[in-house]
């Protein structure tokens, strides 16, 4: 077994892939307790989506894909975000638009483009085991802003995702604040979609978060502890992908899933025996 | 009239006049005039869709005015709402949300406190004493997913009160408590109202009756006359909402001439 473990450090590939998912579910643990609190775990699905557009036309034209992934989900997040703010307009029907729009325009640019082929596979699901080291520095980085950014503005963002009502009434910036959040959605999900793929983002936004919001009641340890739960699943994960020979961004979503079901089996069973105590005013 | 001193030397807190109001250029209130005066404890009822919320929401700056004018302690309503404190209903919170009743209740401190100023001592000072006078000290460090309804609404009126606000506006705080809960919570709002000036909205007229000042009723136009009397005019006006009035009968009602009433 402790020989098992340390068959797999020894190749620099998997050193690389552990890394990027400790620093990975850093980055998931914070921006995703934000999205599921706020539920706009859909609005972060279409934006990651609709990156794809951008991937396509960076390749068609001969620019860095990221770039164009990076504009892509900005644009989208931004038109999501307003449409839900400013407008009457359904709002999951113009995700749902989006999503399948993007999708679209980058398969067909990258139709269009000769030479190099980009397997649409390795964006949905990723490749972690071949992340090179630079981009570890990238995503630590990543983290940094990220980190520096909520500790600034943690006590709006709290009011915003509580009420937003009351945020705005007592003049904090909500519009602000929330396009703020909406970028860092963007941001994170770009960086992460191309060492990880896009439903394992997805997956490490919601998974770790959600288990967490059953257990704590503190919006800064949810984010602790769904940090910390990203970690343990990427690093399970990729160990029982390395020994069992299977995918690993799907053995990671696999991993997480399984304990999703157990955590909220488990939470229900002890609410319904111990329903939730409410003393007389 | 009654020696109560209606027309007055009380100090004016919101002035309305000739305001209209609504969304996407469709008034949902029409030609509101509106004056509160400082210590007042007021009851707006009327049916729903009436316009209730629009008009708080207006009040609050959350939805501009398409005409008219208003006026909050002499400033504009972006500047003003600082000294307002805001408890919306409380069906609109999720309830899993991850937040202890301490947190909530500083948030009534967050716009004190500029972007990238943490909150102070004072502010912690503050907070003690908002969930003080509702009577939640032992229950401060719970999560609000732990508390009954009744004890929601507190932490809510808390959270208004840590803005030290000089107006109080509640939109219906006894939406979902039982009678007895209800009752309590009027209790510590007249309290209250000893150091501050309240409105409240409710479609509920027989409970708020018998412990507000003044009830006006809104049905897109408003009929206040800064009096307790429910009068044949709001009941004409809001058909809907006095029709349980007159049947299970009102303690305070008194209906009588009124032509020389209007203010």
């Amino acid at each position: 077994m402790l020989q098992g473990i340390l068959d797999v450090f020894q190749f620099e590939f998997m050193r690389n892939a552990l890394a990027a998912g400790l620093l990975v579910s850093v980055a998931c643990g914070i921006i995703g307790s934000y999205v599921v609190v706020n539920r706009i775990v859909f609005i972060s699905g279409g934006i990651a989506h609709s990156a794809y557009g951008g991937i396509g036309i960076g390749y068609y034209f001969g620019f860095n894909p990221v770039i164009g992934a990076i504009l892509f989900s900005l644009a989208s997040a931004f038109s999501m975000g307003f449409v839900q703010r400013k407008t009457r307009l359904r709002t999951d029907t113009i995700i749902g638009v989006m999503w399948a729009v993007g999708m679209a325009i980058g398969i067909v640019f990258i139709d269009k483009t000769a030479g190099y082929k980009v397997d649409l596979m390795s964006y949905l699901f990723g490749s972690i085991l071949t992340v090179p080291a630079g981009t570890l520095w990238l995503m630590l980085l990543l983290d940094a802003i990220i980190l520096a950014l909520v500790a600034a503005f943690y006590k709006e963002l709290l009011a915003m995702s509580f009420d937003e009502t009351f945020a705005r009434i007592r003049n904090v910036p909500v519009d602000a604040l929330y396009y703020m959040l909406l970028g860092m959605i963007a941001v994170t999900v770009v960086m992460l979609m191309r060492v990880v793929g896009l439903i394992l983002v997805i997956a490490l936004l919601t998974i770790p978060a959600a288990i967490s919001n059953q257990w704590v009641k503190n919006l800064k340890s949810m984010m602790v502890l769904a940090s910390f739960l990203g970690m343990l699943f990427t690093t399970l994960g990729l160990f029982l992908s390395y020994w069992l020979n299977l995918t690993s961004g799907a053995t990671i979503i696999l991993v997480s899933g399984t304990v999703y079901i157990l955590s909220a089996l488990l939470h229900y069973l002890i609410t319904s025996r111990h329903p939730r105590q409410t003393v007389p005013a | 009239m009654n020696g109560k001193g209606l027309i007055t030397d009380r100090t004016e807190v919101i002035r309305i006049e000739h305001l209209w109001a609504g969304y996407d250029h469709d008034p949902v209130i029409e030609d509101i005039n509106f004056i509160v005066n400082q210590g007042d404890f007021i009851g707006l009822i009327g049916p729903n869709g009436g316009g209730k919320s629009t008009l708080l929401k207006v009040i609050l700056g959350i939805v501009p005015p398409l005409r008219g004018q208003i006026t909050i302690l002499g400033k504009s309503v972006k500047e003003a709402r600082q000294q307002i404190g805001y408890m919306p209903q409380s069906v609109e919170y999720d309830l899993d949300f991850p937040v202890k009743v301490w947190d909530v209740v500083r948030m009534g401190r967050v716009g004190k406190r500029g972007l990238l100023r943490p909150y102070t001592r004072q502010d912690d000072e503050i907070v003690e004493e908002a969930i003080h006078q509702v009577d939640m000290d032992d229950l401060c460090h719970k999560s609000i997913s732990d508390l009954s309804g009744g004890q929601r609404q507190r932490v809510y009126i808390a959270r208004a009160l840590a803005a030290r606000p000089d107006i109080l506006l509640l939109d219906e705080p006894t939406a979902s408590v039982d009678v007895q809960v209800s009752q309590s919570i009027y209790e510590l709002l007249a309290k209250l109202n000893e150091q501050m000036t309240i409105i409240l909205i409710s479609h509920d007229m027989t409970a708020i009756s018998t412990h507000v000042k003044s009830i006006g009723c809104i049905n897109r136009r408003l009929i206040y006359h800064g009096e307790k009397q429910v009068t044949p005019d709001m009941l004409e006006a809001a058909y809907q909402c006095p029709v349980d009035l007159i049947a299970h009968g009102l303690p305070h009602r008194v209906y009588r001439y009124h032509a020389d009433e209007e203010v």
